[in-house]
């Protein structure tokens, strides 16, 4: 027996009635869990337009299917409790108790790998993320193209929210042509010199748009000629740092989900300790009780333990079950013709011993 | 002629009791609910102080503040009172002090109607101080170098873009005042040094307005400068366009921020005021009955509870009466004994 506690009447229970309260707050924490699944969700859908593809939303939706699931299968241990000590009802469990202690393992096993996982996606979360801006930059001037008319408005307000210009960096706006043909003046020399001298045609200016200006900054903002020196008083584009944001809008999100899903790293853990101290008590109860039920005294004293065998031979046994129950189906060869051997044998035996009652 | 009369029979009158120490504790919470309320107000007040003037608002906040706790503590001590009231022998020690805590919780549902009028009556005093808070700021956004006002610039360039608003009462306001600092402009400039000249008080005034005012809905790119030339922009027109800047001006944004607050605050308080009255209603009552009961003799039959014990001008008279002869007590009887 692995890990072996005696267990009196009174002690049993107490910790049917400790484990009832535990399972009330492991359900609470699945809510919990749920609902921090659900929020990380509504902000990766809310950044949705600047994404390109969504293999982030496997962590808000797995902890979602998590939290449920967990509410469910902790709320069916504290309906076992509730019975434990009540010895007709308490039977009928012994099969839907197998299935619960799967079920649990593979809870905590998956709010495991969601820690991971938002480790490891943060490559994708990046990648997404580049994709996605790189577009909404340039069709950031297209506010007459239906279906992309609000991509100035997105970009506009991620930039004055984030405090982020760009993609990497505000250059990225040097290469885009951000201004869209409507409003510019071909007529005029300076648009048709600078058309001309760019391969594509496109309008391209080193200048950024007001959502890049820093309201720090001491100095009213400059947004067009940021490389000319010459062209702003006291200027020197080098060295001025607080005239737009320095950060990049993909660094700046980036940060932020990273920074989200870490802050539901402790939770998640928490759940998962929770979840297993529910396991183990559960466990000792029902062995417990089933050690009580078996005696004659019922009220007495009984043993409660994690394993009957110790955990290698519990292993060989679930092999040998699984084992059995795979070759069910297949007809044994070697157990037909030892039978049709045996029953052949029978018959021999019949007729060479007369029966004794001729 | 008592002022509506009620007849309370043993078990009513326990059950008075019962309900009235609930909404004792009932009014606890919505005395932590106005106190919470008042904080709320007074935190969103300070944190744009430095855009309001020096005006008297801070007393709306800190009346609800104190209303809120003082309803605490008067109904925490009220729902002592109705707790013991169930167990006849316990109200003795109370008997005294009822009618002057009933006296003073009347007074007290006063403070708060006050309070709740209070809320809808800062609305002219509000504007004004944002007038004059706001004229300032604008004045002094460039005076980004000078200790004390060198947060103001990001300051107003936070409300134009959170709360949506150009300047005071429209953008206009920015051609009117210098918000570029004379660090940034280059005096050896001919246009520069003509703009200077061209002003009587030598401020370099432009159409223009800074970039937080630029609306994120325009579907153009943001013209700050240049605002009222239409030549200077292709296909623009100055009076014709409206989504290229913010249109509202602050100090009517702001003001419909903070009436907007002080509305559901106030709609809160009167609905707080309308309990405790009824609260205190119900405390009369059961004070009534306990002395009434006590008066009889027998603490399980039936008694009266009332409101005033006589009609209403009758109790005023003796009251009028009462609080003349306390003042005449000092007075020597000029009256000779016989």
């Amino acid at each position: 027996m692995l890990l072996k506690i005696k267990f009196s009447q009174q002690r049993r229970v107490h910790l049917a009635q400790g484990l009832w309260l535990l399972s009330w707050m492991a359900v609470m924490w699945g809510v919990i869990i749920f609902c921090l699944g659900v929020y990380l969700k509504t902000e990766l859908l809310r950044r949705a337009e600047v994404m390109d593809n969504t293999e982030i939303h496997v962590v808000p939706n797995i902890l979602m299917m998590v939290g449920l699931a967990s509410i469910g299968t902790n709320w069916v241990a504290s309906r076992a409790c509730q019975d434990s000590l009540d010895a007709t009802r308490f039977p009928r469990w012994k099969v839907f108790l197998l299935a619960w202690f799967a079920v649990a393992a593979v809870l905590c096993c998956l709010l495991i790998a969601v820690v991971v996982l938002s480790y490891a996606l943060q490559g994708s979360l990046e990648e997404s993320l580049k994709v996605g801006l790189r577009n909404g930059i340039r069709f950031y001037k297209d506010t007459d193209v239906p279906g992309r008319c609000f991509q100035k408005e997105t970009i506009d307000r991620l930039q004055m929210e984030f405090r982020c210009c760009g993609n990497s960096n505000f250059k990225d706006w040097f290469e885009v042509q951000w201004v869209n043909n409507r409003y510019l003046d071909f007529t005029s020399k300076d648009v048709k010199d600078r058309i001309r001298s760019n391969v594509d045609g496109r309008y391209l200016l080193d200048g950024v748009p007001f959502s890049c200006c820093n309201p720090a900054s001491p100095r009213p903002c400059l947004q067009l000629q940021l490389t000319d020196n010459s062209a702003h008083y006291n200027y020197e584009y080098q060295s001025e740092e607080l005239n737009l944001y320095s950060r990049g809008c993909r660094q700046a999100l980036t940060d932020y989900f990273m920074e989200l899903m870490n802050s539901t790293g402790p939770g998640v853990l928490s759940v998962v300790l929770i979840q297993l101290s529910v396991c183990l008590s559960l466990r000792y109860l029902q062995t417990a009780v089933e050690g009580a039920m078996a005696l004659e005294d019922p009220e007495g004293d009984s043993e409660g333990y994690l394993l009957e065998k110790g955990v290698k031979e519990t292993i060989e046994d679930l092999k040998a079950n699984a084992l059995k129950m795979l070759k069910f189906g297949q007809v044994d060869p070697n157990a037909a013709e030892g039978s049709s051997e045996a029953a052949d044998a029978e018959k021999a035996e019949k007729t060479a011993s007369p029966t004794p009652a001729s | 002629m008592a002022v509506l009369r009620l007849r309370f029979t043993k078990t009513k009158r326990d059950k008075l009791a019962q309900v009235l120490w609930i909404l004792n504790w009932i009014s606890v919470v919505t005395g932590v609910i106005l106190f919470s309320l008042g904080l709320f107000l007074k935190v969103e007040i300070n944190k744009r102080g430095e855009l309001m003037a020096e005006r008297d608002i801070q007393y709306v906040p800190n009346m609800l503040i104190a209303v809120g706790i003082i309803a605490c503590a008067i109904n925490f001590l009220g729902g002592k009172i109705c707790y013991d009231c169930v167990d006849t022998t316990k109200f003795l020690r109370w008997k005294l002090i009822m009618l002057p805590y009933i006296i003073c919780t009347f007074f007290f549902t006063f403070c708060v109607l006050v309070g709740a009028l209070m809320c809808y009556s800062m609305h002219g005093e509000l504007e004004e101080s944002l007038n004059l808070g706001l004229a300032e700021a604008i004045r002094f956004y460039k005076d980004t170098d000078t200790p004390g006002r060198c947060f103001l610039k990001r300051t107003v360039d936070m409300l134009h873009i959170e709360f949506q608003c150009c300047g005071n009462n429209g953008y206009k306001d920015w051609f009117q005042i210098q918000w570029i600092s004379n660090r940034y402009l280059d005096m050896s400039k001919k246009e520069v040094a003509d703009r200077l000249r061209s002003n009587v008080e030598g401020k370099y005034l432009i159409d223009g307005v800074p970039f937080s005012c630029c609306n994120i809905n325009s579907p153009r790119p943001c013209i700050q400068q240049q605002i009222t030339n239409n030549s200077a922009h292709f296909n623009y027109e100055h009076q014709t366009e409206e989504l290229n800047l913010w249109m509202k001006g602050c100090r009517q944004a702001l003001l419909e921020y903070y009436t907007h607050i002080m509305q559901s605050i106030g709609l809160t308080v009167l609905i707080t005021w309308l309990f405790e009255l009824s609260v205190l209603t119900g405390v009369r009552y059961l004070q009534t009955s306990l002395e009434n009961v006590l008066r009889q003799g027998d603490l399980d039959s039936e008694s009266d509870g009332w409101l005033l014990e006589n009609s209403f001008m009758e109790t005023a008279r003796t009251n009028l009466n009462i609080i003349k002869s306390l003042g005449k007590s000092n007075q020597i009887d000029t009256q000779p004994k016989a």
